[in-house]
């Protein structure tokens, strides 16, 4: 197969940067998509060229450093799947294809296709945990779960911290990532006792650092490739507002 | 000279570690805080011993290369946790999980290590409970547990196939909390280049800030190593393309011992080789053998398709060499049995590399829903990767490269042999023998950070209170920075034609080909001149892009690559000097007529742990001799 790949390349996060067209010649429909961009790159280094810097690691789907926008599309074509996992006998020979890094005021722009994610961290860092010390805990069976929301409880947290769902959003709303951890506590006994002062501060950090208002387009539930579902964004809204009536009541 | 002390406590098995506990020293909660410990690695042992020790009041700093802590490998990890909890009343035990590890390494792990290990576990889930895991549960609400290779009861909890998941993200939820707390600093996209010893202690660390390319100075009271395991040496593996030994083998020069390097577990199912321009191969949970029944045709040269292979045809060989365990025998076994397969010429697919699993029957018993239920990500993880359905037809599997039991020598308070240095994880070496069984690894870890470190680090740091915080101004922290920025100099000023990554896949096929799944005397020769060879030519030919102060990914991986010439070149010494096979390490000279590793325990009952002697020359070898007090030696047997 025959591409041509116009690809972003920004130096750092202080010059500007354009787009770079590259041809890449015999690649395999077995390649995954960083496999292809594996290929390009030793092909530039051995023209001596600065290679397309991108983040990986597992590539398996499961660590959430990959995340590239292809084609209009947070990971790409296929849903429920990381850049990782895409192949490109996904794509059609002959074709351009566009790859940009994450568009988001919240962010930043790194080098080429990396972009700087800690504002997820810092939300996280505002009450995305249960206070529960080192061995003052009980037996982990004295608190049953009902399966369902144990289950309900798991889907919320398969959330891999990519960014796909701020990237998908044209408000760069963060809704989905941090609803899925307010959900996952909300729902357990374990993370009940807390989960009013929880949703307050990961909501006002959330704001904080950038992130914009909910578009109610549903657009980070179609890219989020661990499939999270907006849902979590309703049950986020509730506990919120339970959170502030309380308050008021008190 | 190095005398190895592994300083187990006395008293009976059980008594141990309690007794023990009972008797370390304590640091004031005023004295913590005036205390540092470093930590490098935020996978399940870095973040839980980072977050454990927060708790306590220490002033924690941590490291990790990734933009992220929730992004370490562990996070891979599928198939689930082992613990001693027996909620399915089958008879399982602390002393049962105990038996089965010691069993499953091959005897070739300390008793009392071991024994501790499956004491916490149980502590573990609980922990893992308190912090909104959500570990997959039954209709009552308790806890569920499934079976795992190399044991007969059901002991491992899981999260779906995301059990690795779950668990690291509820240790980076603790370190998130400790973070915010301020206890505890995140350092993230740091890459660790060399250990700093002050008086013979370790007190710090030099690191590359990979954004910026500046060489930072950390100091400490004491240095944790939570860097995890060395199976990328191999190229293709189950690793993330970022793991790798550079740290460990940095302590490893500056004087830390390296224990049994030779034992790397290949791990029997992962989706095979598919084209020359793979770069990581990816597994299929070992919880799949549960239901997953792995066979080959009867025939040579079998070009129908599977599904079109009658049952009479079919060789289901783990079922027909071990009735016991059938398709749930040990990992070491079950990749030899199908490398045994794919080498006699039964082997399926193009390159005739691989064997089926094959879902067909449990689907057929219990239906897709209850499969799905189980191991849905997994199946639509190997759709995506083959574009192969396999709820349809049966999947292709072959072994990878997976675990390093193998690595920084410890002893029982998990310290390497420079004073104040400690290691926890899969970078040290202490837990899991010869061979791992499975759900053990996301156990040792959790255990060792969460239940063990910060008892033991507390008993060498109870002397360290009247220490003032360590200057980095000093001549240490400077002739370190300096040796580190000369070999990135080195590196940069090669400036020849070949890639880094070229040379990392040529080293991989050797180690592959020569230590991999089946060594022998020969082929371990000829594999250190052929290692030898390649490193010349890796210092003459290769081409590191970009700029040593900037950004630049090539120098991350050129920096990981020269290591591992020295690590690989090791691996393969200790093959050669181990005369025997136990688990992953089969001698080919060394087997029963039936093919089955045979050990010799009078020679080889011992741990062998390595000094550095300088590049490109042989090792010195210590002796740490394994004592077997409550388990009898026998010829480890799954038929």
């Amino acid at each position: 197969m025959e591409f041509k790949l116009k690809i972003w390349r920004q130096k750092n996060a202080s010059v500007k940067g354009k787009f770079e067209t590259y041809t890449l010649k015999d690649v395999s429909p077995e390649m995954s998509f960083l496999q292809m961009l594996d290929y390009l790159n030793q092909q530039i280094i051995e023209s001596g060229g600065d290679p397309v810097h991108f983040e990986h690691d597992c590539r398996e789907g499961i660590c959430g450093s990959c995340g590239i926008y292809i084609n209009g599309r947070p990971h790409g074509p296929l849903r429920n799947t990381t850049t990782c996992e895409l192949h490109m006998r996904e794509f059609k020979d002959n074709t351009t294809i566009v790859i940009e890094p994450w568009r988001s005021k919240a962010f930043p722009v790194i080098k080429d296709l990396v972009v700087d994610r800690s504002a997820f961290e810092k939300v996280i860092h505002a009450g995305g945990f249960i206070n529960a010390n080192t061995g003052s805990t009980q037996e982990a069976n004295n608190i049953p779960i009902n399966k369902k929301i144990s289950d309900r409880a798991f889907d919320a947290a398969v959330c891999i911290g990519c960014g796909a769902c701020v990237a998908a959003c044209k408000n760069s709303s963060a809704m989905l990532f941090v609803s899925a951890k307010v959900s996952q506590y909300a729902l357990l006994p374990q993370g009940k006792v807390e989960a009013k002062e929880r949703v307050e501060n990961m909501v006002k950090k959330m704001d904080e650092v950038g992130f914009g208002f909910c578009s109610n387009t549903y657009a980070c539930e179609f890219d989020c490739p661990k499939g999270i579902s907006v849902e979590f964004i309703a049950q986020m809204n509730r506990e919120f507002f339970s959170a502030k009536v309380c308050k008021q009541k008190s | 000279m190095i005398k190895l002390d592994s300083k187990i406590p006395k008293g009976p098995l059980a008594d141990k570690w309690n007794n023990y506990k009972s008797s370390l020293r304590l640091v004031n909660p005023a004295n913590k805080k005036k205390l540092d410990v470093i930590v490098v690695g935020t996978g399940l042992s870095g973040a839980s011993s980072a977050s454990a020790l927060g708790e306590l009041g220490y002033n924690v700093k941590v490291f990790c290369f990734q933009d992220s802590p929730r992004r370490a490998h562990s996070v891979a990890a599928q198939g689930g946790i082992n613990a001693a909890k027996n909620y399915k009343n089958d008879g399982d035990s602390v002393y049962r999980l105990f038996f089965d590890m010691i069993k499953g390494g091959d005897f070739r792990a300390r008793e009392a290590n071991v024994y501790r290990a499956a004491e916490v576990s149980n502590y573990v889930i609980d922990h893992f409970a308190a912090l909104g895991v959500p570990f997959a549960r039954d209709y009552g609400g308790m806890l569920d547990t499934r079976s795992f290779g190399g044991v007969q009861v059901s002991r491992t909890f899981y999260a779906k196939g995301q059990t690795g998941q779950q668990c690291l993200l509820g240790t980076y939820s603790s370190l998130s909390r400790q973070i915010a707390k301020g206890t505890v600093t995140m350092y993230e996209r740091r890459d660790m280049l060399d250990l700093v010893i002050v008086d013979d202690k370790a007190r710090g660390i030099i690191t590359r800030n990979l954004l910026t390319g500046e060489i930072e100075r950390h100091s400490a009271h004491a240095v944790v190593l939570a860097t995890g395991g060395y199976g990328t040496v191999f190229y293709l593996s189950t690793l993330a393309l970022g793991s790798n030994a550079s740290a460990a083998w940095a302590a490893h020069k500056k004087g830390a011992l390296f224990a049994n390097p030779s034992f790397i577990q290949i791990h029997p199912t992962s989706i095979p080789v598919l084209n020359d321009y793979q770069s990581k191969l990816t597994l299929m949970s070992e919880s799949l053998r549960n239901d997953g029944r792995v066979w080959v045709p009867k025939e040579k040269d079998e070009k129908r398709h599977p599904n079109q292979i009658p049952e009479a045809e079919r060789d289901y060989y783990l079922e027909r060499r071990y009735p016991a365990f059938g398709n749930l025998v040990p990992r070491d076994v079950a990749s030899r049995a199908a490398k045994e397969r794919c080498d006699a010429g039964y082997g399926v697919g193009d390159t005739g590399l691989s064997v089926y699993l094959d879902f067909k029957d449990a689907i057929e018993k219990q239906g897709k829903k209850a499969i799905e239920d189980k191991y849905g990500n997994l199946f639509e993880m190997y759709l995506k990767i083959t574009g192969i359905n396999p709820y349809e037809e049966p999947m292709r599997i072959y072994p990878a490269g997976h675990y390093t039991m193998g690595g920084l020598w410890v002893d029982y308070n998990l310290m390497t042999t420079i004073p104040g240095l400690f290691s926890v994880g899969e970078s040290n070496f202490s837990d899991h023998g010869a061979n791992r069984l499975g759900a053990s690894s996301l156990m040792q870890c959790s255990g060792d950070g969460y239940f063990i470190l910060p008892y033991t680090i507390g008993d060498y740091l109870a002397d360290e209170i009247k220490t003032p915080r360590i200057k980095t101004d000093i001549p240490e922290f400077e002739k370190a920075e300096k040796e580190a920025k000369e070999r990135i100099e080195k590196l940069m000023s090669v400036n020849g034609k070949q890639t880094v990554t070229s040379f990392h896949k040529r080293l991989g096929k050797i180690l592959w080909d020569h230590c991999g799944m089946v060594r022998s005397a020969g082929g371990l020769k000829k594999g250190i001149q052929m290692i030898d060879d390649l490193e010349d030519e890796f210092w003459k030919e290769v081409k590191v892009s970009g700029m040593a102060n900037d950004y630049n990914q090539e120098l991350e991986k050129a920096f990981r690559v020269a290591d591992f010439f020295e690590v690989g070149r090791l691996m393969c010494q200790d093959a050669l000097d181990r005369n025997e096979s136990c688990g992953a390490h089969f001698r080919e000279e060394y087997q029963t007529e039936q093919g089955e590793a045979k050990r010799n325990d009078k020679e080889f009952a011992h741990v062998s742990a390595y000094e550095y002697n300088g590049n490109r020359k042989e090792e010195i070898l210590h002796k740490e001799p394994l004592v077997f007090e409550n388990v009898e030696l026998k010829e480890r047997s799954y038929k």
